[in-house]
């Protein structure tokens, strides 16, 4: 809502400045979001006459003018186009400033001296216009200080409105609260009837009452269109950021602002039958003032007459029955459409208009009839014209009612932590036009119509309050004491699984929920994602389903950044299933690509690989103190021979592993790329820590050579051994993997370190000596090891 | 030689001895178990009884001269190897250390951990809930039916079915009130999602939505409570300043500005929570009264690290990430 502030002053003027104005409309909720000056600040700036203009001798665009300040002629050297005799313009003399601190001095120019400067709107700030020089009105006299001459020591001030305050969106509305916040009363302009001077009507009928409460038409005969509005009127509707049309626009436009009300008017020779305020009928076509041509769809209130839609009403007009220049008579529409019927519809088609804003938001239901005198007062003054009675269809059950409350002053004080003196209250009330009246639990109020906001007692407490002053209200910084949270020993804090990954180095990302189709098809072609129905692009247009496509995304622009080595993470959430059945859980996710250690003096660089990325996740499952598994994956994205699924009590929480050669060659990536993903919250669920006797005995170790077949899995072995052995082996250590000479190729040789050790006893070399043997015979009974 | 030529002779041999061994084999020369003065003591006996307690203090004075020279000997010997040792070992301890990689968390993350750690130090726990949200619980619960012209402001994203990508971290406090009798204080951080895109808004970002509901909370609670939350993230008594604004979840309802270099800055809103809320979730609004904010965690981490352009969080840039390591 952008309103020029010396309009707003003539409703009411309290003797504070632009500032402290804002201020005070801020503090009470009506945020000044800018305040723009009409013009730079600039001095010395006055009306100057051209009295006589010669070509320049030295330049073909330049030209010498004779300029009169009032009291003496100057030689000025100007570029403008239109710089002609006779034309009065803003001429900074010798000794102005300009906004930039530009000082203008005499100046030789192509080697004619130039006694000042002729300028545009643009270079005083006063407009865009730097098409030449400014063309001021002829009636002005040379010699006037330019800022006093066009007014020009104003401010627009814009406000921020929430959507609660409509009742604020017109110079009216805004006067009303600074009129209360200032203790004063306001200067209304009078509005008075304006009686018909010819019977002409056109009927109306309302067929969607609750969308169209109230309808008020007029015909006014013989306007006369080519009629100017009034510099007053043209200056406050450009200084409010509306330019000036035609009178019929004007007036309309004036009324929007002055008084929140918006009006429509149609060129009554268009009009055919009757005028039906219903909804749209399914595919009916519409073109509108701005062009467009839309299709309308069956919850839209349209203005139609014989022939079809005329209108969407609160919205646009249709350019069919717009008032043209040829327009002589008009139908003004007053209306107070139901913001529930107008607010969507602005939105569907895409459009938002200074009525529609104010439709949607609600205008007050009660206004209609004097902002229909005064359109037709304002225009008739200026562009002639007979008006014919006013035509008013209204549905008293569809208009807003006046709603009673009461304000308890316990309810207040107990909300707000601080008493008001009852007095300050009812005044408070009072001004804000909610007519008090005290009663022992408080005060009841009777909302006026421009507050059809207020509908609960908690309403009142605001007002009062944003009246009294938020800041007012003292803070109290203890909250009463709360019980002691439990505190669970077997979960971890998500935050710890995210320092760990930045403890092993990983850098932390956060990629968007949502990624490209293709991105997604690439990762998971047989998964299917959930989709945004309204994206920004098509490029964010799926939910992920996994975090792998977004760290790799992020993964490729950094090799293209020239690291050298990538090792990040995120932490988030993933979305799966459908909308009936969604999952939506959080996962972590890992990549790692290029060098394994920083570049360095002490070793050879090496680049990561598959047992890097393993070696973290599983650091980061005992930091949770979870054992995790892994067995073969067939996720297509991986590497089939290098990559695993990941088991947390035989559960499959996640993948880790080298990025297919495929996938790795489509995104076109140098060097092997590795991941993991896992879902979180089963790594949350900690295993609870409780103390084991330490065996005071000392342990033994032996050390085997076991070959097996390739395809003999380190695990299997592993879990054969202790399966044979018992609870005495305290540890396995698998310390080499051997292929090579000496071994027959299609074998492997696992070297192996059992540590035994008793919880009771000292064990000797023979209790392990069997322990072992037994463990060897059953090796090489059960996967063909021997000892090398 | 008579003893005083033996000692002599062996003093002078050990400290002609320029390495460990040869002292050791100098040792054993003399006091070995064949050695020159072990044999001496050997040959005590022979030696006439009433000389044989001189004889013997003698040899053994000697004996201890030498055992001493020797053990002197031995400490300059092992003090020379570890000068001659210190030389050699000696590094250039300017060359780099061997060390991994530093990893860092996002900017983001830490803003937030920041901001849950003030908060769970006054008592308050932390929930979370799902970034798909129904309507319901996003807009409906919220005291914001269908055609509520709040709805517009918020830019929603839609899924089929009325699910929604939430706009705000608002519907997890309703999650909560179904889920929790009075009294609640919780913090609710998390990811949002509105159309949006410029130099300070960005299709996704963080929220961080409070929520106490009790007996007795007031107004005065809520600047209380904004106000030192503020002062203690930014590590500053900044100006705060409360205006009256509009959520329909709150009534009254505030914007919270806070005093930086050029201004007032926007940066969280807040207000009483509405009772048509509390009652849908269960909630005696004559009973209790509560007090709910919001803020962006990106916002406040902007401030807080002083990024200019808000995308840059979302950038995944190694080169911005590692500055906040």
């Amino acid at each position: 809502m952008k309103f020029s502030e010396k309009w707003l002053r003539t409703w009411v003027d309290p003797k504070i400045g632009t500032d402290e104005l804002c201020d005070q409309l801020t503090s009470a909720g009506l945020e000044a979001d800018a305040v723009e000056p009409l013009a730079d600040e600039f001095t010395g700036v006055v009306i100057g006459e051209i009295l006589e203009l010669h070509a320049h001798p030295n330049a073909d665009r330049l030209s010498v003018c004779t300029v009169f300040d009032g009291s003496e002629k100057f030689s000025v050297v100007c570029g403008a186009p239109n710089a002609r005799v006779g034309l009065k313009t803003a001429f900074a003399r010798v000794g102005s400033e300009l906004s930039d601190g530009l000082e203008i001095k005499r100046t030789k120019l192509r080697g004619v001296q130039s006694y000042g400067m002729l300028c545009s709107a643009k270079e005083l700030g006063i407009s865009d216009d730097h098409d030449g020089i400014m063309e001021l009105s002829n009636t002005l006299s040379p010699g006037l200080e330019l800022r006093e001459a066009l007014d020009l020591d104003e401010v627009s001030i814009d406000l921020d409105l929430t959507p609660n305050r409509g009742d604020c969106f017109s110079v009216r509305g805004v006067a009303r609260e600074v009129a209360v916040l200032n203790r004063m009363s306001m200067n209304e302009p009078v509005i008075s009837e304006v009686p018909a001077s010819t019977e002409t009507i056109f009927p109306v009928e309302v067929h969607a009452p609750s969308a169209c409460p109230k309808y008020l038409g007029r015909v006014i005969e013989g306007v006369d269109i080519s009629q100017v509005a009034p510099a007053w009127m043209v200056e406050r509707l450009e200084r409010s950021g509306l330019r000036s049309i035609d009178p019929v626009v004007d007036v309309t436009n004036y009324i929007l602002l002055e008084l929140g009300q918006p009006l429509h008017a149609f060129d009554l020779a268009s009009l055919e039958d009757r005028i039906v305020v219903r909804m749209a009928e399914a595919g009916e076509q519409l073109t509108l003032l701005d062009g467009n041509s839309i299709e309308l769809d069956e919850e839209s209130l349209v203005i139609a007459h014989g022939t079809g839609p005329l209108a969407i009403a609160g919205v646009m007009g249709g350019v069919k029955s717009g008032v043209t220049e040829t327009t002589t008579d008009v139908f003004l529409e007053c209306a107070f459409f139901s913001p529930v019927a107008i607010m969507g519809t602005g939105r569907r088609y895409g459009i938002q208009t200074d009525a529609s804003q104010r439709y949607e938001r609600g205008v007050d239901s009660e206004l209609q009839g004097a902002a229909m005198e005064r359109a037709t007062a304002l225009l008739i003054e200026i562009a002639g014209g007979n008006p014919g009675p006013v035509i008013e269809v209204v549905d008293e059950t569809s208009l807003p009612q006046a709603k009673e409350l009461t304000l308890r002053s316990a309810r207040l004080e107990h909300l707000l932590g601080e008493r008001i003196e009852g007095e300050e209250v009812f005044g408070i009330l009072d001004r804000l036009e909610l007519r008090p009246k005290e009663v022992p639990e408080g005060w009841e109020i009777t909302t006026p119509s421009h507050r059809f906001d207020i509908s609960i007692e908690e309403d009142l407490v605001e007002e009062v309050c944003r009246i009294h002053g938020y800041d007012a209200i003292p803070t109290r910084t203890t909250l009463t004491a709360i019980p002691l949270k439990p505190s669970r020993r077997d979960r971890i804090n998500p935050a710890d699984l995210r320092n760990l990954m930045v403890h092993l180095g990983y850098n932390e990302v956060i990629t968007y929920s949502f990624i490209s189709p293709e991105r997604h098809d690439l990762f998971s072609p047989d998964i299917q994602p959930l989709v945004i129905e309204n994206p920004m692009s098509k490029e964010q247009s799926v939910m992920r389903t996994s975090l792998i496509p977004g760290l790799i995304d992020a993964l490729v622009s950094n090799v293209a950044r020239q690291s050298t080595s990538i090792r990040m993470f995120e932490y988030g959430q993933c979305f799966n299933g459908d909308v009936d059945h969604l999952e939506q859980g959080f996962r972590i996710a890992a990549a790692l690509w290029g060098l394994k250690d920083p570049e360095n003096w002490t070793q050879q660089a090496k680049n990561v690989d598959f047992f890097d990325i393993k070696g973290d996740i599983e650091r980061l499952a005992e930091a949770c103190g979870r054992r995790v598994r892994f067995g073969a994956s067939a996720r297509s994205e991986f590497h089939p021979g290098q990559s695993a699924d990941i088991y947390v009590d035989d559960n499959d929480v996640g993948t880790v592993g080298r990025l297919s050669p495929q996938l790795q060659r489509k995104l076109n990536v140098a060097g092997d790329v590795f991941v993991f993903e896992c879902d979180v919250e089963p790594l949350l669920l900690k295993r609870q820590r409780r103390h084991n006797e330490v065996s005071r005995y000392p342990s033994i170790r032996r050390d085997l050579a076991l070959v097996v077949n390739q395809a003999v899995s380190s695990e299997s072995v592993e879990k054969l051994i202790r399966e044979t052995v018992g609870e005495l082996l305290v540890e396995f250590r698998l310390f080499d993997v051997y292929k090579g000479k000496g071994i027959d190729s299609i074998d492997k040789s696992l070297a192996v370190g059992l540590i035994f050790q008793d919880p009771a006893k000292t064990l000797t070399d023979s209790d392990v000596g069997a322990l072992v043997e037994k463990a060897v015979v059953a090796l090489e009974q059960e996967v063909g090891a021997r000892l090398r | 030689m008579d003893l005083d030529e033996i000692r002599a002779e062996a003093l002078a041999r050990i400290e002609a001895s320029a390495e460990v061994s040869s002292l050791e084999e100098n040792r054993v020369h003399y006091l070995g178990k064949t050695g020159v003065i072990t044999a001496l003591l050997h040959g005590l006996g022979d030696v006439d009884p009433e000389a044989r307690p001189a004889a013997g203090a003698g040899i053994n004075a000697a004996k201890r001269s030498i055992q001493e020279a020797i053990d002197k000997r031995r400490i300059e010997l092992d003090n020379e190897q570890i000068q001659s040792d210190l030389v050699s070992q000696a590094l250039d301890v300017s060359l780099p250390g061997r060390k991994g990689y530093r990893g860092s968390l996002h900017p983001v993350t830490q803003a937030l951990e920041r901001i849950e750690e003030i908060f769970i130090s006054a008592g308050y726990d932390v929930a979370d809930g799902p970034e798909i949200e129904d309507d319901y619980h996003n807009f409906e619960a919220l005291n914001m039916p269908s055609n509520h012209p709040a709805r517009a402001m918020h830019d929603t994203f839609y899924l089929t079915n009325g699910m929604v990508l939430r706009t705000h971290t608002s519907p997890v406090q309703v999650r909560v009130m179904e889920n929790q009798k009075p009294p609640i204080r919780v913090i609710c951080p998390g990811r949002v999602y509105r159309r949006d895109s410029d130099l300070t808004h960005s299709p996704m970002f963080h929220q961080v939505e409070g929520l106490v509901v009790d007996k007795g909370i007031n107004f005065g609670d809520l600047k209380g409570t904004v106000t030192e939350f503020i002062h203690r993230f930014f590590e500053q008594e900044l100006d705060v300043r409360f205006r009256p604004s509009y959520f329909p979840f709150t009534e009254p309802s505030a914007e919270v500005d806070v005093m930086g270099a050029d201004g007032w800055r926007e940066v969280m809103g807040c207000g009483m929570v509405h009772p048509n809320v509390l009652s849908m979730s269960g909630i005696d609004p004559d009973e209790y009264s509560g007090f709910a904010f919001g803020f962006g965690g990106d916002r406040l981490a902007t401030l807080f690290f002083d990024v200019q352009d808000l995308r840059m969080f979302f950038d995944n840039d190694l080169r911005f990430l590692k500055q906040f390591a």
